[in-house]
């Protein structure tokens, strides 16, 4: 089956946690994920700058290597993003800020990649609130 | 056949940006001219009373973004009968042409012929 994966939610939340589990699973189940779309608080987790306590999941971490192994389509809606100070290079460079905190694998882009993703999969599943 | 989406608004206009970024998935949707619906629910029916004051809490006004909807191809709008009544909220006062009232039943039956959902 192919999957279209949402996230609303922040690095810190559990929710964000059981979509990277469930997207784990997806994958080992044999299913394809068509991308994975990061949209409100859930462009955090696309955040090269969080911090996370050693003895705690690094969740973005975590994320990033997610994406990079499986070579995955991981998009970070680009005016939530920007709305939530999480700059790549070049926006950074467009509006003048001194701080880049996404990089390789993601790629900010708009939520037209979101209605693309859902038209592609066979479902969708979302992943927000606590 | 496009795929059809049902997004479910519950956030209140004022409690944070969540309103507004739901409501700016259905605007992509409708540039796109897909099959989308739009349900106001829980929190989410106080987008629809008429004669709110953006500025007196500074923020940006979201109801006119909302009258906006059929310009942009979206005609599915559907509030909770509900949600509103808990909120004591009288749908017949509601701002928003087309806006169809709907029991819990109907809910149901609405989510099942959507193919995708979203809830924000």
């Amino acid at each position: 089956m192919k999957f279209a994966i949402a996230l609303f939610s922040a690095a810190h939340a559990p929710s964000s946690r059981r979509a990277l589990l469930f997207a784990q699973a997806a994958l080992a189940g044999g299913h394809e994920i068509v991308r994975l779309f990061f949209y409100q608080d859930g462009v955090y987790n696309a955040d090269s700058g969080v911090v996370t306590p050693q003895d705690e999941q690094d969740l973005p971490k975590q994320w990033r290597t997610f994406v990079s192994d499986h070579q995955l389509d991981g998009v970070v809606c680009i005016a939530a993003a920007l709305r939530r100070g999480v700059l790549n290079g070049e926006e950074a460079q467009r509006y003048q800020r001194s701080a880049v905190s996404v990089e390789a694998p993601w790629a900010l882009s708009g939520l037209g990649q979101l209605h693309d993703a859902i038209q592609d999969a066979d479902r969708l599943i979302c992943f927000g609130g606590p | 056949m496009a795929k059809s989406l049902l997004l479910i608004s519950r956030q209140s206009p004022w409690s944070g940006p969540g309103a507004r970024e739901a409501l700016d998935i259905i605007l992509a949707g409708g540039a796109f001219d897909l099959p989308i619906g739009l349900l106001f629910l829980d929190d989410g029916v106080h987008q629809l009373l008429p004669g709110q004051n953006a500025k007196a809490v500074q923020q940006k006004d979201l109801s006119a973004n909302l009258q906006a909807l059929p310009l942009f191809g979206i005609e599915d709008l559907f509030v909770c009968a509900d949600s509103a009544a808990e909120r004591g909220i009288d749908t017949e006062a509601l701002g928003l042409d087309g806006l169809k009232v709907l029991t819990a039943p109907d809910i149901a039956a609405l989510i099942d012929r959507y193919d995708q959902v979203i809830t924000l």
